[in-house]
């Protein structure tokens, strides 16, 4: 019998039980009749203090509340991808199979699937010696994926016991295990894990891979590494949730867990529908194959949505220890702490910055360093990338939620206002942006794409950052009194922004582009600045360069050039110097 | 079991303490009889033990703490709904205030509803033809989208809402049915006039339901009209299969209400003294927009807020813009120089558009279009802050091609008259218009092959 205790007082989402319960710090707690999940937050021994994951209307001082005996958890076991789920892990489907269209109070689901038969592979045969993190069982859990059942952290014996390979639910033992203390241990499909604790690992490998994204200003301006941490800052309509969209879609990462918190409702809707569509390049199967929406959007409870980037987290890493790289995008972190400075609210806690709470930094910490590139207990490598938007207030960066996590991530892709306005998208500014990881990348860079690729990248930064500071002049006196040298600089650097910063996510060839091609436009772009810069040396003015449309073809390459004919890039290079040749000839 | 209890313990602007109550609970409504005569309604926001706080929505006027007596009603702030509610005008709280009777209930409601399942929701894909040619070309409006309009003190947004509600209503889809949901929190008596006139004169005025909290009525009241009018919104759009557009004006008014009653009980406060609940209560109700799957109605939310000092990064439309599907924002400059409707494109989105538009929707041209229209007019800009520098004479003849550009942009495409009602064909049309002032090199926002096909037409 778990312990009990009753209700003393209510405000909004957050409830008091008066006297020593005997409750647990973040023990998962059953509120009231209805039995909705609470979380126990603060404990003293005369009040305990509850967060409770649902809408709290209509609860009585008085009414029981009921421990559980463990922490909020979540369930690890085959069916967690293709799924969609609340901020604690119940999946949305069922919820409205139950309940409708609408997510009434404490609907109680099971988190996963528990009557489906799975093909089991069995990897471990009796007499094994196991270890925690151990495979024990493969499992096709959908077309892309293998999952694959583990021993629990902590737990290791020898092998009394195994079920043949065949069709099991995850609640079936699949194997005895006998510890070395004498003890004998059934082990199922089925993990739980508690959401706030990291999972452990071997020991973490410095950032070496980039996750390719096929975006052109990330893959070749800004890279990430796998196991990386990014934040996405930018106020709204500037496209931080477009930009997230797009790597679920085209990143080369396993296993994708869309962490949607305190977002739109239509939102989710569209990665699910658009999901389900849309073809993973690689593999040929439907993007939701690799693919865990965690859903709690603006209107759900408030507690749940501080839960929802826990949970996602927690589920990345079971799939990271399986050998799995994951990615996660969190839309938006922001949400996240503005649920935080909610409750701490509610507790009528010391505000500290713009009310938000003093421990802000420290969980943004927590959570952001439970990203990385690991070795797992089991001898396989895997990594969680973490890709978290920040919704900045009033789009300023200096409020203090960007401000914490610029501090504990090494990727920052700033999202510009003016840029989304004249709908130049993504909408990245490459002078506020920046990426740390880009010096551990430059080896992968060198050996898997060109020796020249980093070169390249920082020549098109350099000439960016030349823009800049002409068009301070420019804005002063015009850009006709410049000399040609440095006309021809800005021509290039519209070249660079409309042909190769700019990406439309809508075309069918420029959504998503090979690091291969990305190089080679970085090729002709530079080509082509090289024999400008032989003309305008000869004192041909930039009015006749311009005369020729080189400059709008090299731009439309994007558009013009499809992915799966890559030797029409070529034909540029020729182009260039009969461009060159033609102006000779006509000038001469 | 219906307990009065006989004088309160302590009064505190809108919020009233009550000691020795039982079996109180979260969010319950109570009934008040002030001094014999006068009836109120409060609801209880915070409840410890035998002591419940309660929030008043008619204030707190006359109330002292012996001669009130009140009732705990035992359900959650609720509503009736019928059908019949079309045509009929309601109190902030949902009260028939035009003399012709009490509603028949078909149905009662709790007013603060549930989250609509992300898995049974249907992506919005239809969209409104508005007449308008900002925001049919540029923001389109799509069926089930919240859209909020960005305006200023003194700006027209209420005739452009009304004329939203015109052509919209009256538009191509005239076999389904069509209902226009109006809350007015706190909104100045003319205002309120002014769309009940606009009603009447559109004939649309059997299709409205009005809920109206005037600039005068209590403060609290205002708290819980928008979730009264989204409740009969959601009853009409998912169980009668109506299309419901509605409209919220002003949720500036909303917001400050919030502060006002959250400051009262000595909340911490976030930003700008707003409570640190401010988005999740926003959100609670711009969420209610939507369609569900299987269901033929729809909500569609058009909010007014006018933004303080027109400051686009103050909380309320900062919050608003996180929230909504996108914004329509009004420009005083625009307005200035007699341009209506004075949509300052640049900042205005529809973030619903682009599933919306294109071939089989609107035409294969229309996003791109969009796009170069927005690119070219951000460079209008530039032209515009060079030749306030350096003067116009002084402008390179591309420069001086994109302010006529920009000139007749304005005039001719964001301008148009408060009764004119142009065709998608005609939007469109005049897109391309405008473009071909630029030469042909500067659209590069423009597929090659629609290039080609549209601007040298």
């Amino acid at each position: 019998m778990h312990k009990t205790g009753s209700i003393y007082g209510i405000n909004g989402p957050v409830i008091y039980l008066k006297g020593n319960t005997g409750f647990m710090m973040s023990e998962m707690v059953y509120v009231g009749e209805e039995k909705l999940v609470g979380e126990v937050i603060s404990l003293d021994k005369d009040m305990t203090t509850i967060q409770v994951y649902e809408e709290t209307s209509g609860l009585r001082p008085g009414e029981i509340v009921e421990a559980s005996g463990s922490p909020v958890s979540v369930t690890l076991a085959p069916g967690i991808i293709d799924n969609i789920f609340d901020g604690i892990e119940r999946p949305l489907e069922r919820i409205a199979d139950t309940g409708g269209a609408f997510i009434t109070r404490g609907v109680s689901v099971d988190s996963l699937d528990r009557d489906k038969l799975w093909d089991t592979h069995m990897t471990v045969s009796v007499g094994s010696e196991l270890h925690g993190g151990d495979i024990i069982a493969e499992v096709p859990e959908t077309r892309a994926i293998v999952h694959k059942c583990m021993v629990p952290p902590g737990m290791c014996g020898t092998v009394t016991d195994v079920v043949p390979d065949g069709q099991y639910t995850i609640d079936e033992v699949l194997l005895t295990l006998k510890t070395p203390e004498g003890e004998t241990k059934k082990l199922t499909m089925t993990q739980k894990w508690p959401i706030r604790t990291a999972r452990p690992t071997s020991h973490r490998f410095p950032a070496s891979v980039p996750l390719v994204t096929g975006q052109r200003i990330l893959d070749t301006m800004f890279p990430i590494a796998k196991g990386g941490t990014a934040a996405i800052p930018g106020g709204f309509g500037t496209g931080k949730t477009m930009t997230q969209h797009q790597i679920a879609k085209w990143s080369d990462a396993d296993i994708i867990i869309y962490i949607g918190c305190g977002e739109r409702g239509n939102e989710m809707t569209q990665v699910l529908e658009e999901f389900s569509q849309l073809v993973d390049p690689k593999s040929g199967n439907p993007l939701m194959d690799r693919t865990t929406l965690i859903a709690n959007t603006s209107n759900m409870p408030v507690a749940a949505r501080e839960a929802s980037i826990y949970t996602g987290l927690t589920l990345a890493e079971y799939y990271r220890d399986m050998g799995y790289d994951v990615a996660i995008m969190a839309d938006s972190t922001s949400r996240w702490a503005e649920a935080l400075r909610e409750l701490s609210g509610r507790l009528e806690e010391m505000p500290a910055e713009e009310g938000f709470p003093a421990y802000l930094a420290s969980r943004l910490s927590a959570f952001y360093e439970r990203a990385g590139m690991m070795h797992n207990l089991n001898g396989t490598d895997g990594s969680v990338t973490i890709i978290g938007a920040v919704s900045p207030q009033g789009g300023d960066f200096s409020e203090p939620v960007t401000q914490n996590t610029k501090r504990f991530v090494r990727c920052f892709w700033g999202l510009d206002k003016s840029l989304a306005y004249s709908r130049h998208f993504p909408a990245i500014h490459w002078l506020t942006s920046y990426s740390e990881y880009l010096t551990d990348l430059a080896a992968w860079y060198h050996d898997n794409v060109s020796p020249k690729f980093v070169d390249y990248r920082n020549r098109l930064m350099a000439l960016l950052n030349q823009e800049s500071s002409l068009m301070e002049i420019v804005k002063l006196i015009g850009s006709d009194v410049l000399p040609d040298d440095q006309k021809l600089v800005l021509e290039i650097a519209r070249v660079i922004r409309l042909g190769f910063l700019q990406q439309n996510a809508f075309h069918k060839d420029d959504t998503c582009v090979s690091l291969q091609k990305q190089y080679k436009m970085m090729e002709i772009i530079l080509y082509l600045y090289k024999r400008c810069r032989e003309l305008i040396a000869m004192n041909m003015p930039m009015s006749v360069l311009k005369e020729e449309n080189i400059f709008e073809r090299v731009i439309a390459i994007k558009y013009d050039v499809p992915n799966d004919n890559m030797q029409l890039l070529d034909q540029y290079m020729v182009d260039i110097d009969n461009f060159h040749n033609t102006i000779m000839e006509k000038n001469a | 079991m219906s307990i009065e209890y006989l004088g309160l313990s302590s009064i505190n602007g809108p919020l009233i303490a009550l000691e020795g109550v039982q079996d109180a609970f979260f969010d319950e409504i109570v009934e008040f009889v002030v001094d014999k005569n006068e009836h109120k309604m409060g609801r209880i926001v915070e409840v410890y033990e035998d002591k419940a706080v309660i929030q008043v929505f008619e204030g707190t006027e006359k109330m002292s703490l012996i001669n009130t007596h009140t009732r705990l009603t035992g359900h959650p702030m609720e509503i009736a709904l019928s059908p019949e509610m079309l045509g009929r005008t309601f109190n902030g709280i949902g009260e028939p205030i035009d003399d012709l009777g009490p509603i028949n209930a078909d149905k009662i409601r709790d007013v603060n509803g549930l989250p609509l399942n992300p898995v049974r929701r249907e992506y919005p894909r239809n969209y409104i033809r508005t007449g308008i040619s900002a925001i049919d070309g540029l923001t389109t409006l799509i069926r089930g989208q919240k859209l909020p309009i960005f305006s200023g003190n003194g700006l027209p947004h209420d005739q452009l809402a009304a004329q939203i509600v015109k052509q919209a209503s009256l538009g191509d889809n005239s076999d389904e049915e069509f209902a226009i949901v109006f809350a007015a929190m706190g909104v100045k008596h003319d205002v309120a006039d002014f769309f009940r006139r606009t009603f009447e004169e559109s004939g649309v005025a059997d299709h409205v339901a009005m809920f109206l909290n005037m600039a005068n009525d209590p403060v609290v009241e205002r708290l819980i009209t928008p979730k009264v009018a989204l409740t009969l919104a959601e009853y009409l759009a998912f169980e009668k299969n109506m299309h419901i557009l509605v409209i919220l004006t002003d949720m500036t008014s909303f917001a400050e209400a919030m502060r006002e009653v959250s400051s009262s009980k000595g909340e911490i406060p976030s930003r700008k003294g707003f409570p640190g609940y401010l988005y999740s209560e926003l959100a609670t109700i711009y969420e209610r927009a939507g369609i569900v799957q299987g269901v033929n109605g729809s909500v569609t939310q058009l909010p007014i807020l006018t933004m303080p000092n027109d400051d686009i990064t103050h909380p309320i439309p900062d919050l608003t813009g996180y929230i909504t599907e996108g914004q329509i924002v009004l420009d005083r400059n625009l307005h200035g120089q007699s341009i209506y409707p004075p949509i300052s494109i640049l900042p205005s989105l529809s973030r619903l558009m682009k599933d919306g538009i294109g071939a089989g929707y609107t035409r294969d041209d229309h996003q791109d279009l969009a796009n170069q229209l927005f690119s070219a007019y951000a460079k209008v800009g530039e032209a515009r802050n060079l030749a306030s520098v350096i003067g116009e004479d002084e402008l390179s003849d591309l420069d001086k091609k994109y302010l006529e550009f920009g000139k007749e942009f304005e005039k001719r495409y964001i301008g148009q008259g408060p009764n004119e009602n142009r065709s998608i064909q005609e939007t469109l049309d005049l897109g391309w218009d405008l473009l071909r002032i630029l030469p042909k090199e500067e659209l590069d926002r423009v597929d090659t092959k629609i290039l080609e096909q549209y601007y040298s037409r």
